[in-house]
């Protein structure tokens, strides 16, 4: 492959590994069962695209991916573009990156939630995911093995069928470096989300792996989901153990986490995270993405909406996977009955989210997300976490309770 | 401090020579830039406001984010990008950004370099070496 025998598209995706592997010291490369390409425009810029285009254009040996490769989501949703004010070269750009994608063979899934959607990845099974909410999942609670894997070298891992063998996917990386006992087990969503994103910030680095006791039930994968995407999101982190319940921690010991010092974590702590966003009562729109809603979410939400008509936008983002599910219950009907809009295939701040603040004149943003809430203050919003139900209340009356 | 130099575990890129803009905080090209202007944007960051464009940024850790490994590329054909990252510890999106957007990058000191570099020093960074010089 590197000696160029199996064209030029094979031979570049594997240097580039080579180069991310001696950077971390990787001693060989791993076989990888799956890839998931994060891709949306907003990232790949103009330049981008044009990478990806002068792959698929390559005449000479293999262009294609080796193994399963999926795509997390898009940055729009192609149907509702002219709702968001999108402009069209941003729906232009993404389409020239679908073409390119689909002639490398990758599988336009558009998903960041596709251990809930596609086919979640078993313990032991090495992958290269891309999305840090994807990757701290699947390491965590389903004991997969994958790095943060960007677009590049997760593109790279598909058309290779491997990676380079470095941090997760080493026993030795995997053991606990930060103990945290939480005397305070959340309810809601948005409260999963504050303590992964407390718990984030005390990690505060890839390589700290936090292993956390005292959730006394067991948490469902939507709270999960919340949790990790937040810890990941606050401390760039990539794996945590909770003892008795995610598959390699049966015991503290068995992560070595009896050998540390244990941090306290409790209501307090979440209640003044959440404070800290709680700046205006005032909000021009309620989102909830990041991670993309599951069927449930979609339920509890259309439930919540039932009867009532908003007064701002309330925009709930979903899978394609998801989505014709949540027409065919009617979830979709009555979220937008009230006035609401379900999105499909995207997420709302990979899709020009500084654009499309200036085009709507959206400024305070309402969500029970509290990983979208660390991102969109970079893009000029200002971000208010708060619990679903509140957030709905929002879309009706214009303000925070 | 003129001469001191700082040894890393991890290097990639080509030797480079500039100013140093330091800060004991974290980096992320979708959460802290607006990569338009070429400036932290993100208020709470300590660098907030200031030009990051030809300047070595040495900052604590990389955070979350995996849009980053294509920001770096994009930002570099727009010129609008660090002459070289030099972090305390960094993740696998900033290394895989920096090899495709062809940025140098230095990680992994004895010492917390936020707090030994001066901010605004003419610094040189060489990968061979794995080597930060304060000039």
């Amino acid at each position: 492959m590197l000696a160029g025998k199996l064209g030029e598209v094979p031979k570049l995706a594997l240097t580039h590994q080579i180069k991310v592997g001696e950077f971390f010291g990787a001693q060989d490369f791993v076989a990888v069962t799956q890839a998931h390409v994060m891709a949306d425009t907003e990232s790949l810029g103009e330049a981008g695209v044009r990478w990806l285009e002068s792959l698929a254009a390559t005449k000479d040996g293999s262009r294609t991916v080796r193994i399963p490769t999926i795509t997390d989501p898009r940055g729009t949703d192609f149907t509702k573009a002219r709702q968001l004010k999108q402009a069209d070269w941003m729906v232009d750009l993404e389409r020239r990156a679908v073409a390119a994608l689909v002639k490398i063979g990758v599988s336009m899934t558009d998903t960041c939630i596709n251990y809930q959607t596609v086919l979640a990845a078993t313990r032991g099974e090495h992958v290269a995911f891309g999305d840090t909410g994807v990757v701290i999942y699947s390491n965590s609670v389903c004991g997969a093995r994958s790095n943060f894997e960007g677009g590049p070298s997760a593109l790279s891992a598909g058309l290779t069928g491997r990676t380079p063998r470095y941090g997760f996917h080493l026993d030795r990386n995997r053991q606990a470096t930060l103990r945290v006992r939480v005397v305070w087990t959340p309810e809601s969503l948005n409260d999963w989300g504050a303590l992964g994103a407390v718990i984030g910030r005390i990690a505060g680095n890839y390589w700290a792996v936090p292993v956390v006791e005292g959730i006394e039930r067991a948490p469902t994968s939507d709270e999960l989901k919340h949790f990790g995407a937040a810890m990941a999101s606050f401390g760039s982190v990539a794996l945590f153990h909770i003892v008795g319940m995610t598959p390699e921690a049966s015991r503290l010991s068995d992560v070595a986490g009896d050998r540390l010092p244990e941090h306290r974590v409790g209501r307090a702590e979440v209640k003044a995270l959440q404070q800290s966003y709680a700046v205006d009562s005032k909000v021009d729109v309620v989102v909830f993405s990041a991670p993309q809603l599951s069927l449930y979410e979609l339920r509890a939400l259309a439930g919540l909406c039932d009867g009532r008509k908003f007064k701002i936008p309330l925009l709930a983002v979903t899978s394609p996977q998801v989505k014709p599910d949540s027409d065919r219950f009617g979830y979709t009907g009555r979220i937008e009955a009230a006035g609401g809009t379900v999105y499909s295939g995207m997420c709302f701040y990979q899709s020009y989210a500084r654009e499309i603040a200036e085009a709507n004149g959206w400024k305070t943003l309402a969500t029970n997300s509290a990983k979208m809430v660390n991102i969109l203050g970079g893009y000029g919003y200002v971000p208010i976490l708060a619990s679903m139900e509140e957030c709905v209340d929002a879309a009706q009356t214009g303000r925070l309770r | 401090m003129s001469g001191k130099v700082f040894v890393a575990r991890h290097a990639m890129g080509t030797k480079v020579s500039g100013r140093a803009l330091v800060a004991r905080d974290g980096f992320s090209a979708r959460y802290d830039l607006d990569r338009i202007a070429g400036v932290f944007s993100r208020p709470a960051h300590k660098l907030a406001g200031q030009s990051y464009v030809g300047r070595v940024l040495v900052l604590d850790t990389a955070k979350g984010g995996v849009a980053s490994a294509w920001m770096l590329h994009e930002m570099r054909s727009r010129d609008k990008v660090p002459l070289a990252l030099v972090f305390n510890s960094v993740n696998p999106i900033l290394a895989q950004g920096a090899a495709l957007g062809d940025i140098t990058m230095l990680a992994g000191f004895d010492e917390d370099v936020t707090a030994v570099v001066p901010h605004g020093a003419e610094v040189e960074v060489d990968p061979a070496a794995k080597t930060l010089r304060v000039l």
